[in-house]
Protein backbone atom coordinates (compact mmCIF):
# COMPACT_ATOMS: atom_id res chain seq x y z
CA UNK A 1 0.00 0.00 0.00
CA UNK A 2 0.87 3.63 -0.63
CA UNK A 3 2.12 6.00 2.54
CA UNK A 4 1.48 9.72 2.56
CA UNK A 5 3.89 11.82 4.11
CA UNK A 6 2.02 12.22 7.11
CA UNK A 7 1.77 8.39 8.31
CA UNK A 8 3.96 9.01 10.90
CA UNK A 9 1.44 11.72 12.43
CA UNK A 10 -1.29 9.60 11.78
CA UNK A 11 -0.30 6.58 13.42
CA UNK A 12 0.70 8.93 16.66
CA UNK A 13 -2.90 10.54 16.68
CA UNK A 14 -4.13 6.75 16.38
CA UNK A 15 -6.17 6.91 13.79
CA UNK A 16 -7.87 4.51 12.16
CA UNK A 17 -6.37 3.18 8.96
CA UNK A 18 -8.21 2.36 5.88
CA UNK A 19 -6.73 1.12 1.96
CA UNK A 20 -8.60 3.41 -0.10
CA UNK A 21 -7.57 3.16 -3.72
CA UNK A 22 -4.26 1.31 -2.85
CA UNK A 23 -3.47 4.21 -0.30
CA UNK A 24 -3.45 4.35 3.58
CA UNK A 25 -5.44 6.63 4.42
CA UNK A 26 -7.11 7.68 7.94
CA UNK A 27 -10.49 7.24 7.89
CA UNK A 28 -11.25 8.62 11.47
CA UNK A 29 -9.19 9.49 14.60
CA UNK A 30 -11.84 9.10 17.67
CA UNK A 31 -15.11 10.36 16.17
CA UNK A 32 -16.06 10.92 12.44
CA UNK A 33 -19.15 13.05 13.93
CA UNK A 34 -17.03 14.84 16.06
CA UNK A 35 -14.47 15.78 13.35
CA UNK A 36 -17.05 16.73 11.06
CA UNK A 37 -18.78 18.90 13.63
CA UNK A 38 -14.96 20.94 13.83
CA UNK A 39 -15.24 21.68 10.65
CA UNK A 40 -18.63 22.89 10.45
CA UNK A 41 -18.06 24.73 13.68
CA UNK A 42 -14.50 25.75 13.82
CA UNK A 43 -11.75 24.28 11.63
CA UNK A 44 -10.21 20.83 10.52
CA UNK A 45 -6.94 19.59 8.64
CA UNK A 46 -7.46 16.66 5.88
CA UNK A 47 -3.98 14.96 4.68
CA UNK A 48 -4.86 15.11 1.05
CA UNK A 49 -1.31 13.61 -0.51
CA UNK A 50 -2.89 11.04 -1.81
CA UNK A 51 -4.52 13.27 -4.62
CA UNK A 52 -2.68 13.37 -7.84
CA UNK A 53 -0.75 16.32 -9.03
CA UNK A 54 0.22 16.83 -12.97
CA UNK A 55 1.71 19.54 -14.64
CA UNK A 56 0.72 20.71 -18.19
CA UNK A 57 3.88 23.11 -19.84
CA UNK A 58 3.92 24.35 -23.19
CA UNK A 59 3.05 26.79 -25.77
CA UNK A 60 -0.13 24.31 -26.50
CA UNK A 61 -1.14 23.47 -23.00
CA UNK A 62 -4.07 25.89 -23.05
CA UNK A 63 -5.57 24.61 -26.65
CA UNK A 64 -4.96 20.42 -25.41
CA UNK A 65 -7.27 21.64 -21.91
CA UNK A 66 -9.67 23.26 -24.23
CA UNK A 67 -10.19 20.08 -26.19
CA UNK A 68 -9.85 17.61 -22.87
CA UNK A 69 -11.56 19.99 -20.39
CA UNK A 70 -15.40 20.28 -20.80
CA UNK A 71 -14.97 24.32 -18.96
CA UNK A 72 -13.42 26.82 -20.64
CA UNK A 73 -9.90 27.21 -19.52
CA UNK A 74 -8.99 30.63 -21.68
CA UNK A 75 -11.67 32.08 -20.07
CA UNK A 76 -9.26 31.51 -16.22
CA UNK A 77 -6.72 34.31 -15.35
CA UNK A 78 -3.55 33.47 -13.70
CA UNK A 79 -3.61 32.11 -10.76
CA UNK A 80 -7.26 30.97 -10.70
CA UNK A 81 -8.95 27.68 -11.08
CA UNK A 82 -11.33 25.56 -12.53
CA UNK A 83 -13.44 22.60 -11.30
CA UNK A 84 -13.58 20.65 -14.77
CA UNK A 85 -15.01 17.18 -15.48
CA UNK A 86 -12.88 15.49 -18.24
CA UNK A 87 -15.16 13.44 -21.10
CA UNK A 88 -15.03 10.71 -23.58
CA UNK A 89 -16.67 11.13 -26.83
CA UNK A 90 -19.59 9.49 -25.68
CA UNK A 91 -19.80 12.11 -23.08
CA UNK A 92 -19.34 10.06 -19.99
CA UNK A 93 -16.67 11.20 -17.35
CA UNK A 94 -13.09 10.26 -16.72
CA UNK A 95 -12.61 12.46 -13.69
CA UNK A 96 -13.27 15.55 -12.30
CA UNK A 97 -10.11 17.50 -11.70
CA UNK A 98 -9.14 21.67 -10.28
CA UNK A 99 -7.30 22.98 -13.04
CA UNK A 100 -5.14 25.44 -11.85
CA UNK A 101 -4.02 28.12 -14.60
CA UNK A 102 0.06 29.48 -13.60
CA UNK A 103 0.25 31.08 -16.94
CA UNK A 104 -1.19 30.28 -20.38
CA UNK A 105 1.92 27.83 -20.99
CA UNK A 106 1.57 26.24 -17.25
CA UNK A 107 -1.05 24.11 -15.56
CA UNK A 108 -1.35 22.08 -12.54
CA UNK A 109 -4.08 19.38 -12.96
CA UNK A 110 -5.43 17.99 -9.67
CA UNK A 111 -7.15 14.21 -9.79
CA UNK A 112 -8.46 11.82 -8.19
CA UNK A 113 -6.20 9.34 -6.00
CA UNK A 114 -7.99 6.27 -7.32
CA UNK A 115 -8.03 8.27 -11.35
CA UNK A 116 -4.36 9.01 -11.34
CA UNK A 117 -2.72 6.13 -13.94
CA UNK A 118 -6.10 6.03 -15.60
CA UNK A 119 -6.04 10.14 -15.90
CA UNK A 120 -2.46 10.33 -16.59
CA UNK A 121 -2.85 7.57 -19.77
CA UNK A 122 -6.06 9.57 -20.45
CA UNK A 123 -4.36 13.30 -21.24
CA UNK A 124 -1.42 11.62 -22.66
CA UNK A 125 -3.20 10.00 -25.38
CA UNK A 126 -5.10 12.99 -26.32
CA UNK A 127 -1.97 15.42 -26.58
CA UNK A 128 -1.28 17.23 -29.48
CA UNK A 129 1.65 19.79 -30.32
CA UNK A 130 3.89 21.22 -28.22
CA UNK A 131 3.08 20.21 -24.83
CA UNK A 132 4.37 17.87 -22.01
CA UNK A 133 2.71 16.87 -19.43
CA UNK A 134 4.42 15.30 -15.95
CA UNK A 135 3.19 13.45 -12.86
CA UNK A 136 4.94 15.59 -9.67
CA UNK A 137 1.61 13.29 -7.55
CA UNK A 138 4.93 11.75 -5.42
CA UNK A 139 6.71 14.93 -5.08
CA UNK A 140 3.74 16.71 -3.94
CA UNK A 141 2.11 16.96 -0.54
CA UNK A 142 -1.30 18.46 -0.27
CA UNK A 143 -2.78 19.48 3.38
CA UNK A 144 -6.29 20.57 3.84
CA UNK A 145 -7.56 23.26 6.59
CA UNK A 146 -11.43 23.78 6.22
CA UNK A 147 -14.01 25.33 8.26
CA UNK A 148 -15.09 29.08 9.48
CA UNK A 149 -11.60 29.43 11.52
CA UNK A 150 -9.44 28.17 8.73
CA UNK A 151 -8.56 31.53 7.56
CA UNK A 152 -7.47 32.65 10.92
CA UNK A 153 -5.30 29.45 11.58
CA UNK A 154 -3.76 29.86 8.56
CA UNK A 155 -2.78 33.21 8.50
CA UNK A 156 -0.76 33.26 11.89
CA UNK A 157 1.86 31.19 9.44
CA UNK A 158 1.82 32.18 6.18
CA UNK A 159 3.27 35.54 5.18
CA UNK A 160 0.55 35.87 2.17
CA UNK A 161 -2.66 37.94 3.04
CA UNK A 162 -4.87 35.16 2.87
CA UNK A 163 -8.17 37.80 2.34
CA UNK A 164 -7.14 38.41 -1.00
CA UNK A 165 -7.04 35.31 -1.87
CA UNK A 166 -10.68 34.33 -3.84
CA UNK A 167 -12.67 31.55 -4.15
CA UNK A 168 -10.87 29.23 -6.82
CA UNK A 169 -8.08 30.89 -6.87
CA UNK A 170 -4.13 30.90 -5.74
CA UNK A 171 -1.06 32.04 -4.71
CA UNK A 172 2.69 31.00 -3.69
CA UNK A 173 3.04 31.21 -0.42
CA UNK A 174 5.82 30.67 2.46
CA UNK A 175 4.83 28.64 5.62
CA UNK A 176 7.86 28.77 7.86
CA UNK A 177 10.67 28.59 5.44
CA UNK A 178 8.27 26.31 3.00
CA UNK A 179 7.33 27.10 -0.62
CA UNK A 180 4.05 26.09 -1.17
CA UNK A 181 0.84 27.14 -3.46
CA UNK A 182 -2.18 27.77 -0.82
CA UNK A 183 -5.63 27.82 -2.95
CA UNK A 184 -9.42 28.66 -0.80
CA UNK A 185 -10.51 25.50 -2.11
CA UNK A 186 -12.25 22.41 -0.79
CA UNK A 187 -14.50 19.85 -0.46
CA UNK A 188 -16.13 20.48 2.64
CA UNK A 189 -19.22 22.96 1.97
CA UNK A 190 -17.00 25.57 4.38
CA UNK A 191 -14.53 28.19 3.36
CA UNK A 192 -10.92 26.81 3.53
CA UNK A 193 -7.75 26.49 1.90
CA UNK A 194 -5.56 23.72 0.12
CA UNK A 195 -1.93 23.74 0.71
CA UNK A 196 0.26 22.37 -1.92
CA UNK A 197 4.02 21.90 -0.86
CA UNK A 198 7.12 19.69 -0.92
CA UNK A 199 6.79 16.34 -0.15
CA UNK A 200 9.34 16.68 2.53
CA UNK A 201 8.00 19.45 4.62
CA UNK A 202 4.25 17.72 4.32
CA UNK A 203 5.15 17.05 7.95
CA UNK A 204 6.47 20.47 9.33
CA UNK A 205 3.17 21.77 7.53
CA UNK A 206 0.82 19.88 9.41
CA UNK A 207 2.18 20.32 12.65
CA UNK A 208 2.80 24.19 12.37
CA UNK A 209 -1.18 23.99 11.67
CA UNK A 210 -2.22 22.17 14.89
CA UNK A 211 -0.17 24.46 16.81
CA UNK A 212 -1.79 27.81 15.34
CA UNK A 213 -4.92 25.99 15.75
CA UNK A 214 -4.77 24.96 19.41
CA UNK A 215 -7.38 28.07 20.51
CA UNK A 216 -9.12 27.67 17.50
CA UNK A 217 -9.97 24.32 18.03
CA UNK A 218 -8.42 22.55 15.12
CA UNK A 219 -9.06 18.59 14.61
CA UNK A 220 -7.69 16.29 12.48
CA UNK A 221 -10.39 14.74 10.08
CA UNK A 222 -10.40 11.97 8.45
CA UNK A 223 -11.93 10.29 5.14
CA UNK A 224 -15.20 9.53 6.80
CA UNK A 225 -15.79 13.24 7.75
CA UNK A 226 -14.64 14.38 4.12
CA UNK A 227 -17.10 12.02 2.45
CA UNK A 228 -20.11 13.53 5.12
CA UNK A 229 -19.06 17.08 4.52
CA UNK A 230 -18.79 16.82 1.03
CA UNK A 231 -22.13 14.97 0.58
CA UNK A 232 -23.67 17.65 3.05
CA UNK A 233 -22.39 20.19 0.53
CA UNK A 234 -23.22 18.29 -2.60
CA UNK A 235 -19.91 17.72 -3.79
CA UNK A 236 -20.17 14.90 -6.29
CA UNK A 237 -17.52 11.70 -5.36
CA UNK A 238 -16.04 9.87 -8.48
CA UNK A 239 -16.75 6.20 -8.43
CA UNK A 240 -20.02 7.06 -6.62
CA UNK A 241 -22.01 9.57 -7.62
CA UNK A 242 -20.39 9.89 -11.47
CA UNK A 243 -18.02 7.00 -13.22
CA UNK A 244 -17.23 6.56 -17.09
CA UNK A 245 -20.95 6.14 -17.66
CA UNK A 246 -22.41 9.23 -16.75
CA UNK A 247 -22.21 12.29 -18.03
CA UNK A 248 -22.17 15.90 -16.79
CA UNK A 249 -25.50 16.56 -18.20
CA UNK A 250 -26.80 13.80 -16.41
CA UNK A 251 -24.88 14.54 -13.43
CA UNK A 252 -26.09 18.06 -12.74
CA UNK A 253 -23.11 19.24 -14.31
CA UNK A 254 -24.02 21.45 -16.39
CA UNK A 255 -23.09 24.71 -15.12
CA UNK A 256 -19.13 23.79 -15.94
CA UNK A 257 -19.84 22.54 -19.28
CA UNK A 258 -18.90 25.55 -22.00
CA UNK A 259 -20.12 25.21 -25.58
CA UNK A 260 -19.42 28.67 -26.71
CA UNK A 261 -15.68 27.70 -26.88
CA UNK A 262 -16.10 25.84 -29.37
CA UNK A 263 -15.65 21.57 -29.82
CA UNK A 264 -14.09 19.34 -27.22
CA UNK A 265 -13.81 16.06 -26.38
CA UNK A 266 -17.73 14.79 -25.99
CA UNK A 267 -19.35 18.19 -26.88
CA UNK A 268 -21.22 16.54 -29.41
CA UNK A 269 -23.16 14.39 -27.20
CA UNK A 270 -23.04 16.82 -24.34
CA UNK A 271 -24.97 19.07 -26.64
CA UNK A 272 -27.37 16.72 -27.56
CA UNK A 273 -28.14 16.04 -24.05
CA UNK A 274 -28.36 19.33 -23.59
CA UNK A 275 -30.97 20.20 -26.05
CA UNK A 276 -32.69 17.06 -25.60
CA UNK A 277 -32.41 16.32 -22.06
CA UNK A 278 -31.38 12.89 -20.29
CA UNK A 279 -32.89 9.66 -19.70
CA UNK A 280 -32.21 9.99 -15.65
CA UNK A 281 -30.98 13.17 -13.83
CA UNK A 282 -29.18 13.59 -9.88
CA UNK A 283 -31.40 14.52 -7.62
CA UNK A 284 -31.15 14.80 -3.69
CA UNK A 285 -33.58 13.65 -1.25
CA UNK A 286 -34.21 13.26 2.95
CA UNK A 287 -35.77 9.79 4.24
CA UNK A 288 -36.82 10.75 7.67
CA UNK A 289 -37.30 7.57 9.25
CA UNK A 290 -35.07 4.09 8.92
CA UNK A 291 -31.16 3.53 8.50
CA UNK A 292 -29.03 5.44 6.22
CA UNK A 293 -29.43 5.60 2.71
CA UNK A 294 -25.81 3.84 1.27
CA UNK A 295 -24.62 3.76 -2.09
CA UNK A 296 -26.23 0.95 -4.10
CA UNK A 297 -29.51 0.59 -2.44
CA UNK A 298 -31.97 0.82 -4.53
CA UNK A 299 -34.63 3.12 -4.97
CA UNK A 300 -38.52 3.15 -6.54
CA UNK A 301 -41.55 5.17 -7.33
CA UNK A 302 -45.04 4.47 -8.08
CA UNK A 303 -43.71 0.63 -6.68
CA UNK A 304 -41.18 -0.29 -9.08
CA UNK A 305 -37.55 0.66 -9.41
CA UNK A 306 -35.77 3.71 -10.83
CA UNK A 307 -32.77 4.16 -9.76
CA UNK A 308 -29.72 3.51 -7.43
CA UNK A 309 -28.40 5.61 -3.85
CA UNK A 310 -24.74 6.40 -5.23
CA UNK A 311 -24.28 8.30 -2.16
CA UNK A 312 -26.16 8.60 1.54
CA UNK A 313 -25.82 8.79 5.39
CA UNK A 314 -27.66 10.19 8.54
CA UNK A 315 -26.46 13.66 8.38
CA UNK A 316 -24.28 15.14 11.19
CA UNK A 317 -24.96 18.62 10.33
CA UNK A 318 -29.10 17.72 9.98
CA UNK A 319 -29.67 15.47 11.73
CA UNK A 320 -31.07 13.48 8.87
CA UNK A 321 -31.22 10.96 6.51
CA UNK A 322 -29.91 12.15 2.86
CA UNK A 323 -28.49 11.12 -0.35
CA UNK A 324 -28.52 11.03 -3.96
CA UNK A 325 -29.57 8.99 -6.51
CA UNK A 326 -30.34 8.94 -10.71
CA UNK A 327 -33.80 8.77 -11.73
CA UNK A 328 -36.34 9.63 -14.63
CA UNK A 329 -36.60 13.23 -15.04
CA UNK A 330 -40.37 12.49 -14.19
CA UNK A 331 -39.31 11.84 -10.53
CA UNK A 332 -37.12 14.35 -10.23
CA UNK A 333 -38.94 17.14 -9.30
CA UNK A 334 -39.11 18.72 -5.37
CA UNK A 335 -41.50 17.36 -3.57
CA UNK A 336 -41.66 13.91 -5.50
CA UNK A 337 -42.05 10.43 -3.03
CA UNK A 338 -40.20 7.95 -3.65
CA UNK A 339 -38.91 4.57 -1.69
CA UNK A 340 -35.32 3.56 -1.28
CA UNK A 341 -35.33 -0.26 -0.16
CA UNK A 342 -33.17 -1.27 2.60
CA UNK A 343 -32.90 -4.99 3.63
CA UNK A 344 -35.96 -5.80 1.74
CA UNK A 345 -38.44 -3.09 3.48
CA UNK A 346 -39.55 0.25 1.67
CA UNK A 347 -38.50 3.78 3.74
CA UNK A 348 -40.38 7.08 2.37
CA UNK A 349 -38.38 9.10 0.82
CA UNK A 350 -38.59 12.83 -0.67
CA UNK A 351 -36.95 14.78 -3.70
CA UNK A 352 -36.09 17.61 -2.20
CA UNK A 353 -33.47 20.93 -2.77
CA UNK A 354 -29.39 20.71 -3.18
CA UNK A 355 -27.54 21.27 -1.61
CA UNK A 356 -28.47 20.13 1.46
CA UNK A 357 -26.29 22.26 3.61
CA UNK A 358 -24.83 25.86 2.22
CA UNK A 359 -23.11 27.66 4.83
CA UNK B 1 -21.30 -11.21 31.74
CA UNK B 2 -19.92 -13.47 28.59
CA UNK B 3 -19.06 -12.67 25.39
CA UNK B 4 -19.37 -14.06 21.71
CA UNK B 5 -16.18 -13.99 18.62
CA UNK B 6 -19.31 -11.95 16.79
CA UNK B 7 -18.64 -8.81 19.78
CA UNK B 8 -21.99 -9.61 21.37
CA UNK B 9 -22.07 -9.75 25.18
CA UNK B 10 -25.02 -12.08 27.44
CA UNK B 11 -25.24 -11.45 31.29
CA UNK B 12 -27.66 -13.04 33.27
CA UNK B 13 -31.02 -11.52 34.72
CA UNK B 14 -33.10 -14.11 36.78
CA UNK B 15 -34.06 -16.13 34.09
CA UNK B 16 -33.23 -14.11 31.12
CA UNK B 17 -30.35 -12.72 29.30
CA UNK B 18 -29.65 -9.04 28.64
CA UNK B 19 -27.93 -8.76 25.11
CA UNK B 20 -25.67 -6.10 23.55
CA UNK B 21 -22.04 -5.33 21.53
CA UNK B 22 -18.91 -4.92 23.40
CA UNK B 23 -16.85 -1.56 24.55
CA UNK B 24 -14.61 -3.09 21.61
CA UNK B 25 -16.85 -3.56 18.84
CA UNK B 26 -18.48 -0.23 20.06
CA UNK B 27 -14.84 1.29 19.61
CA UNK B 28 -14.58 -0.54 16.01
CA UNK B 29 -17.40 1.04 14.93
CA UNK B 30 -17.34 4.85 15.88
CA UNK B 31 -20.23 6.69 16.42
CA UNK B 32 -23.22 4.25 16.24
CA UNK B 33 -25.91 5.99 14.36
CA UNK B 34 -28.45 3.21 13.73
CA UNK B 35 -29.46 0.17 15.94
CA UNK B 36 -32.59 -1.89 14.04
CA UNK B 37 -34.03 -4.32 17.11
CA UNK B 38 -35.91 -6.65 16.46
CA UNK B 39 -39.51 -7.04 17.51
CA UNK B 40 -40.64 -8.52 20.96
CA UNK B 41 -41.45 -11.61 20.53
CA UNK B 42 -39.47 -12.91 17.57
CA UNK B 43 -37.56 -16.31 18.40
CA UNK B 44 -33.63 -16.56 16.97
CA UNK B 45 -31.33 -19.66 17.45
CA UNK B 46 -27.99 -18.87 18.76
CA UNK B 47 -25.68 -17.07 16.80
CA UNK B 48 -28.52 -15.89 14.31
CA UNK B 49 -29.07 -12.59 13.22
CA UNK B 50 -31.33 -10.70 15.50
CA UNK B 51 -30.60 -7.03 14.09
CA UNK B 52 -28.51 -4.35 12.44
CA UNK B 53 -26.19 -1.80 13.70
CA UNK B 54 -24.60 1.17 11.91
CA UNK B 55 -22.01 3.82 11.93
CA UNK B 56 -21.43 6.17 10.21
CA UNK B 57 -19.38 4.43 7.95
CA UNK B 58 -20.51 0.91 8.52
CA UNK B 59 -23.67 -1.73 8.34
CA UNK B 60 -23.26 -4.72 11.02
CA UNK B 61 -25.38 -7.82 11.22
CA UNK B 62 -25.95 -8.59 15.40
CA UNK B 63 -25.94 -11.98 16.43
CA UNK B 64 -27.76 -13.31 19.01
CA UNK B 65 -24.96 -14.92 21.71
CA UNK B 66 -27.99 -16.58 23.29
CA UNK B 67 -30.77 -18.30 21.54
CA UNK B 68 -34.55 -17.65 22.53
CA UNK B 69 -37.45 -15.18 22.74
CA UNK B 70 -36.62 -11.35 22.49
CA UNK B 71 -39.04 -10.67 25.46
CA UNK B 72 -38.04 -6.61 26.03
CA UNK B 73 -36.23 -4.41 23.54
CA UNK B 74 -34.09 -1.02 24.73
CA UNK B 75 -36.41 1.81 23.75
CA UNK B 76 -33.54 4.12 24.23
CA UNK B 77 -31.82 3.08 21.52
CA UNK B 78 -33.94 4.01 18.84
CA UNK B 79 -33.96 7.61 20.06
CA UNK B 80 -30.09 8.07 21.28
CA UNK B 81 -28.14 4.73 19.08
CA UNK B 82 -25.09 6.85 20.49
CA UNK B 83 -26.12 5.28 23.98
CA UNK B 84 -24.27 2.41 22.28
CA UNK B 85 -20.74 4.17 22.69
CA UNK B 86 -21.22 6.10 25.78
CA UNK B 87 -22.26 2.86 27.70
CA UNK B 88 -22.04 -0.36 25.40
CA UNK B 89 -21.90 -2.93 28.19
CA UNK B 90 -24.49 -1.08 30.75
CA UNK B 91 -26.84 1.39 29.48
CA UNK B 92 -26.71 0.50 25.29
CA UNK B 93 -27.85 -2.64 26.47
CA UNK B 94 -30.47 -3.83 23.26
CA UNK B 95 -32.47 -6.51 24.64
CA UNK B 96 -33.25 -9.15 26.52
CA UNK B 97 -33.62 -12.70 25.41
CA UNK B 98 -35.98 -15.90 27.21
CA UNK B 99 -33.65 -18.36 26.42
CA UNK B 100 -34.67 -21.75 24.64
CA UNK B 101 -31.37 -23.59 25.95
CA UNK B 102 -29.62 -22.04 28.50
CA UNK B 103 -26.88 -23.88 28.30
CA UNK B 104 -25.63 -21.90 24.96
CA UNK B 105 -23.96 -19.44 28.03
CA UNK B 106 -21.68 -21.76 28.28
CA UNK B 107 -20.42 -21.62 25.41
CA UNK B 108 -19.61 -17.79 25.32
CA UNK B 109 -16.10 -16.65 26.06
CA UNK B 110 -15.11 -15.85 29.56
CA UNK B 111 -13.74 -12.11 29.62
CA UNK B 112 -9.97 -12.80 29.70
CA UNK B 113 -10.54 -15.03 26.57
CA UNK B 114 -12.53 -12.57 24.71
CA UNK B 115 -9.85 -9.75 25.41
CA UNK B 116 -7.35 -12.24 24.24
CA UNK B 117 -9.02 -12.86 20.98
CA UNK B 118 -9.64 -9.17 20.00
CA UNK B 119 -5.68 -8.41 20.77
CA UNK B 120 -4.89 -10.93 17.63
Amino acid sequence: MKQTPLRAVHEKLGAKMVDFAGWNMPVQYDSIIAEHNAVRNACGIFDLSHMGEFWLNGPDAMVNLQCICTQDIEKLSDRQIAYSPMCKPDGTIVDDILVYRWDTSTFMLVVNASNTQKDYDWIKSNLEGIVELSDSSDRTGLIAIQGPKAEEVLQKITNQRLKAIKFYWFTLARIADCECVISRTGYTGEDGFEIYCDIENTEKIWELLMEAGKDAGIKPAGLGARDSLRLEARLLLYGNDIDDTITPMEANLGWTVKFAKGPFIGSKVLKEQKDNGTSKTLVGFEMPKGPAPRHGYIVKADGKEVGHVTSGLKSPTLGKNIGLTYVPPKYSEIGTKIQVVIRDKDYDAEIIETPFYKR
Amino acid sequence: MKYAETHEWAKKEGNLFVVGVTEFAASELGDVTYVELPEVGDKFEQTETFGTIESVKTVSSLHLPVGGEIVEVNEEIEDNPGLVNEDAEGAGWLCKVKPTNPADYDKLMDKAAYDKSTQE
